[in-house]
């Protein structure tokens, strides 16, 4: 669905199908559009079964890290004694992503369906759905389905009827990136910093108040219903190249774009096409420079890269990035882009816990460094120690902020050399010769 | 919302039913920190010392404790702000749009001293946000609990009359 919410024909609205209908919105009128019967069905079915489902249909984590959903549900232990919370985690914040934004916003009941099953599934009597705090409108969509939902004994005490008891909680989030690492929200719901925690014990074994716990994205929670209703097998049909990479996934594109939005499309489409024909290319008389095609966290492809991607799991990998969160951030030929990978490792630095050294440190030095390159008083020696630090950020920490923050530095080092090293030896942003990037670009939007 | 006395109890009444509402949704009492600090903050506009303790006596926290989780996160306020508080993103996919330009275009007609800092007339703060996860409409500007998408600094002028 581009903007405003108009689908292109060679998408596969699924997720997207009622985006900008109000009347979906409505309890009334998601069961008009087929909605909870798939919950009806699950409930008549074993946890087990749900599982198994949700195993053959492929399905994999759309928050950026792509775990197999049904075999992440198949962690949790049926009978163990011990009370098993289900959390949804919908902090999306991950810069170039709003794709969860609009699945809240337009089919609340669309999640709080996914939950419902979801917590069926993994044993669970309540799901948290962790929001981030400045989606005041997500936000107020999503608490107006839940009352519904519960005064229509959706969900309660009996469930659709059922004997099942399924209650969903909404929480606001305060404004902290890190919450959208799973076990940072973990303690974040719990009254806590929103530090994450040394994994293991994974959130299976001890996740939220110590107890078993499972937690997937809002488009992965979504998606089940679908699965649920038509099949493992319809949602394993919808791939266009890798058998690991199933269904379909919203892209949030944005940045220097013809058409920016989400579009949904079917796993392993080829993203030459995508950028260009369904997102109507670059703006009027200018030409793509670099892609970050799953979100900031991910390595920045050149136009080589990106044209022969596939857009699948495996195809970014393939083409020196990650599908990651499917935040496409388009850069064109007007932007520095020490200038754009100074303001992300700005983003990282400010978004550091500061829990671990390397982090608290190295996110504040990188960008310290990337700004005085961007300043023109930058040295070819700050490049090795750029690289030197990224080397000690990745891998070392408690969770990947870290890794995050080095991978544009190094990706860009690599991709972009030239511009780093024309900034160093012009003493000044060769881009900025004449007007300054950002006021060219307005003028042209 | 400076004129509203931060020091007052905030758990009264409505308020103090809508706490032990909350409290019944979470295993501990702990859980409902964050949902309480929201209470206190659409209550005074900010969180004051009084209020942290308020909560910490609640909750069976130290104030101590509750003030290292009210300055983890961004969206507390510990000060008084302006009756409109501006939150301009101008993360790199919003940068990349012009969003810097959108951010000085409003410290110059809501006449802020500088970022951060409450104009003159109490009437705005203006920051600069971290992604506001709507990075398709840049520039998106949240004021209050209102999210504009798209704006560009033409229109920037008209946003903050209208709110003068």
């Amino acid at each position: 669905m581009g903007y405003p919410h108009k689908s292109h024909p060679r998408e596969t609205p699924v997720l997207s199908r009622h985006f900008g209908d109000p009347d979906a919105r409505t309890l009334a009128g998601w069961r008009q559009r087929g909605g909870y019967r798939a919950l009806e069905q699950a409930l008549g079915q074993t946890p087990a079964e749900i599982v198994t489902t949700v195993k053959d249909s492929g399905l994999r984590g759309r928050g950026g890290a792509g775990f197999p959903t049904g075999m992440k549900w198949s962690f949790m232990k049926p009978g163990d004694g011990k009370p098993h919370y289900l959390c949804c985690n919908a902090d999306e914040s991950e810069p170039g992503t709003f794709k969860d934004r609009e699945i809240m916003r337009w089919t609340p009941h669309a999640l709080i369906e996914g939950c419902a099953i979801g917590a069926y599934a993994i044993g669970a009597e309540t799901a948290y759905i962790y929001v981030r705090g400045e989606f005041t409108e997500p936000l107020q969509r999503l608490t107006d389905a839940v009352r519904e939902a519960y005064a229509e004994g959706v969900l309660g005490a009996r469930a659709m009827g059922s004997g099942t008891r399924l209650d969903i909680v909404v929480h606001k989030g305060a404004g902290a990136y890190i919450c959208g690492e799973e076990t940072a929200l973990m303690n974040s719901l719990e009254g806590r910093r929103g530090v994450p925690r040394i994994k293991p014990p994974f959130p299976a074994v001890a996740g939220l108040f110590g107890q078993p716990t499972t937690i997937n994205n809002v488009e992965t929670l979504a998606a089940v219903p679908h699965i649920l209703a038509n099949g493992a097998d319809w949602y394993r049909g919808m791939s266009l190249s890798s058998p690991k990479s199933t269904g379909t996934k919203l892209f949030s594109v944005c940045g220097n774009v013809r058409r920016p939005g989400n579009y949904e499309m079917t796993l392993g489409f080829p993203f030459g096409e995508f950028l260009h024909d369904v997102c109507g290319g670059p703006p009027v008389g200018r030409r793509f420079k670099a892609i970050i095609p799953g979100g900031s966290s991910v390595p920045i492809q050149t136009m080589e890269e990106a044209e022969a991607t596939r857009m699948d799991y495996e195809g970014f990998v393939a083409q020196g990035s990650m599908l990651g969160s499917g935040g496409v951030i388009c850069i064109d030929d007007r932007q520095c882009m020490v200038r754009v990978i100074a303001r992300l490792a700005r983003f990282y630095a400010h978004e550091s816990c500061a829990q671990c050294t390397q982090c608290r440190e190295g996110t504040a030095w990188t960008t310290r460094i990337v700004e005085r390159i961007e300043a023109g008083d930058g040295t070819f020696e700050d490049l090795d120690t750029l690289l030197s630090i990224a080397d000690n950020m990745t891998g070392k920490t408690i969770c990947v902020l870290s890794d995050s923050c080095a991978v544009p530095v190094v990706s860009g080092i690599k991709k972009f050399r030239a511009e780093f090293e024309a900034h160093i030896t012009q003493k000044r942003c060769p881009m900025r010769a004449s007007a300054s990037a950002s006021t060219v670009a307005v003028a042209a939007a | 919302m400076s004129d509203v006395d931060a020091t007052a109890p905030i758990f009264t009444g409505a308020r103090r039913a809508a706490l032990d509402a909350l409290l019944t949704r979470y295993p501990t009492k702990m859980a409902a920190l964050l949902p309480a600090l929201w209470l206190v903050q659409e209550t005074h506009g900010w969180v004051s010392d009084a209020s942290i303790a308020e909560v910490a006596s609640l909750l069976d926290l130290t104030p101590a404790y509750v003030k290292g989780v009210v300055t983890f996160y961004t969206m507390y306020h510990r000060h008084p702000v302006g009756r409109h508080f501006i939150q301009v993103c101008t993360t790199s996919p919003c940068g990349v749009c012009g969003a810097e330009d959108v951010l000085r275009a409003f410290v110059r007609h809501t006449r802020v001293p500088e970022l951060g800092v409450t104009s003159a007339d109490g009437q705005f703060t203006v920051v600069e946000v971290e992604c506001l996860g709507a990075c398709g409409f840049a520039t998106p500007v949240q004021i209050n609990d209102e999210l504009i998408e798209s704006v560009t600094p033409d229109q920037v002028a008209a946003l903050v009359a209208a709110r003068r």
